[in-house]
């Protein structure tokens, strides 16, 4: 089994949100100091599915990242949960561009490694909570896509998803090769083991320039994508809580109950 | 090529009936084909579903366009995204809107790309700039923690509407409006994909998208015990019980109870927040609630920020307490 995941790099979402903040002049957020910055969680959830079919069926797990500034310990540690290996596309020429033209780019690295049975994504990225660019690989590459994975099972040439819905599941099975999205309804990720961590230390990663995946220069980052991000701001919080309390919580309670039947917000 | 004009919602069916996000974006299309000058159509994609048409009809659609076929029985990727491809190219809107769904996840970024145009997803703003016409296109980014406004440089522009972001029409069963039959010309070998069971996960009481009343618990609950204390004052309540995402990873409560960015959007008159630190990506799910309650010990959790009533405590002392009293004062 040769298999893609596809990762990024964003801004920690567990960072706490007072510690959010937006530079309104250039419409991007600015790092809070001494939060570095993470792999998406759902596209750790999309290596830990590429792990589970690797440990069914065996094979190699091929890693991509598309960004500039890419931490290496950051972007390592899929390698350190024991994937194979990683390749970059790290150049100022991929970033500043949409869904569109990173979903270009990497479609051209997945066609220039060529051998692929399954190509992973997470579900959505937790910067741009979009969701298009698993689909979006999947069509450029003229492949099926089952998207909101909780469980993958690979039989022969074909694949058996679970994918999430409103009120359950439902089961597809799909053709390879395939891509597929991954939700966190699929389980915890692996924790990295001291043999991966030092592993991933030894390994570099392999950078590929728009030149290395003939990308035309146009269809990349700034110069090629089809939105445009007029402002980016915080939604503005009225924050005028009421506080209930009382001689103790059960106290507190109860004066919350009275509150509560008084405002008529139940009855 | 001729002009793109109009605004086309895709529409998904509930039960035989339209979908509330539909008649939801049928409100939302509208307003937009009126600032536009222009037509607003719907394309119904499925099997047996003609008979649908004069519900969309009353609830704002000019045109209806019905691709009816046993192919499209159940929503395949590739067999809806090749109709609706198919719909695009014939009558070539400006605008095409879907819902954010399971379905509208899955179908619009793949049409999007077919199209040559990229998608913005889960919007809770839509509008027209006047001169431009362009359409401007408003959705939470980061977990919810920021807001950000699009425009796309090419058409048509292709967007998915977040559920309960829009506000339907009263519907008008005097307004009138046309259906055009297309067929869906499917090729049954280019559908990659197959339905092999559809798992319901029957959930007891009131669905989270329907109550008025919802109480909730996160993380600081701790374990599976303190749910059972949820459901009961939900269901003192009439009410449902859920749970942020925390308490469905840890496999304390079922998935289907996830309130948030991934989960559920639900919109209640009175959400209880319990134990619930109120992560933007949470309240991605339950913004929408007229009134939070919030119940955290920790007095400087986010939650309290979006709450109008706030107690500081311990939920296991907190919660029986406020079931007693609630029972007392509503006589139940």
């Amino acid at each position: 089994m040769n298999i893609i995941v596809c990762v990024k790099q964003v801004p920690d979402p567990e960072a706490p949100p007072a510690s959010f903040k937006i530079d309104s002049a250039t419409n991007k957020v600015i790092p809070p100091p001494g939060v570095p910055p993470v792999i998406s969680p759902f596209d750790e959830q999309a290596v830990e599915a590429a792990l589970r079919v690797k440990d069914a069926k065996g094979g190699k797990i091929t890693v991509i990242s598309l960004g500039v500034n890419l931490l290496r310990d950051v972007v390592k540690k899929p390698l350190s949960m024991g994937a194979d290996e990683l390749i970059l596309l790290e150049d100022p020429a991929y970033v500043d561009g949409d869904s569109w033209t990173t979903a270009y780019a990497l479609a051209m690295a997945i066609k220039k490694i060529g051998q692929f049975d399954l190509i992973f994504c997470g579900r959505q990225a937790a910067d741009t909570d979009a969701g298009q660019v698993g689909s979006a690989i999947a069509e450029i590459l003229g492949i099926p896509s089952v998207t909101v994975a909780r469980k993958i099972e690979v039989n022969e040439s074909k694949v058996k998803v679970e994918k999430v819905t409103a009120d359950g599941f439902d089961v597809i099975e799909t053709s390879m090769p395939a891509l597929i999205t991954v939700s966190n309804e699929l389980g915890e990720p692996r924790y990295a083991t001291i043999k991966g961590i030092m592993a991933a230390k030894r390994k570099e990663p392999i950078i590929w320039k728009p030149a290395d995946i003939s990308a035309d220069p146009a269809k990349l980052g700034a110069a090629g994508k089809r939105m445009a991000m007029l402002k980016l701001f915080q939604p503005v919080k009225e924050g005028k809580c009421e506080m209930v309390t009382g001689e103790n919580e059960e106290d507190a309670a109860a004066n919350l109950a009275k509150k509560l039947v008084e405002a008529k917000l139940l009855s | 090529m001729a002009e793109n004009k109009g605004v086309m919602i895709v529409a998904e069916f509930l039960n035989g009936k339209l979908a509330a996000i539909s008649k939801e974006l049928l409100g939302a299309g509208s307003k937009l084909a009126k600032d536009l000058g222009e037509e607003l159509s719907v394309v119904f994609i499925g099997e047996g579903i003609a008979g649908i048409a004069p519900e969309a009809i009353a609830q704002g659609a000019d045109k209806v366009y019905v691709v009816d076929d046993v192919l499209l029985k159940e929503y395949l990727t590739d067999a809806y995204v090749a109709v609706a491809e198919k719909v695009i190219q014939q009558v070539n809107p400006r605008i095409v809107l879907a819902g954010q769904t399971t379905l509208g996840r899955d179908f619009t970024p793949r049409l999007a790309f077919r199209l040559n145009a990229a998608a913005t997803m889960d919007c809770i703003d839509l509008s027209i700039e006047a001169g431009t016409k362009k359409l401007l296109m408003t959705k939470p980014v980061y977990g919810g923690n920021a807001r950000a406004i699009f425009t796309s440089e090419v058409l048509p522009n292709v967007a998915t509407v977040r559920v309960k972001a829009m506000t339907a029409l009263a519907p008008d069963a005097s307004r009138k409006g046309e259906v055009v039959t297309i067929t869906a010309g499917l090729d049954a070998a280019a559908i990659r994909t197959n339905v092999l069971q559809k798992v319901v996960q029957e959930v007891q009481g009131i669905k989270l998208e329907d109550a008025t009343v919802i109480v909730s618990g996160g993380r600081g609950m701790g374990g599976p015990e303190g749910f059972k204390q949820l459901a009961s004052l939900a269901k003192l309540l009439r009410g449902a019980a859920g749970a942020s995402r925390p308490p469905c990873d840890s496999g304390w409560v079922p998935e289907t109870m996830q309130v948030g960015l991934t989960g559920k959007i639900v919109s209640p008159d009175v959400y209880i927040a319990v134990a619930i630190s109120g992560s933007s990506q949470h309240l991605a799910g339950c913004g929408g609630s007229k009134n939070i309650i919030a119940i955290n010990c920790d007095a400087e959790a986010n939650i309290f920020k979006e709450a109008r009533f706030g107690v500081v405590g311990d939920w296991k002392k907190v919660v029986p307490a406020l079931e007693t009293k609630l029972k007392e004062l509503l006589g139940r």
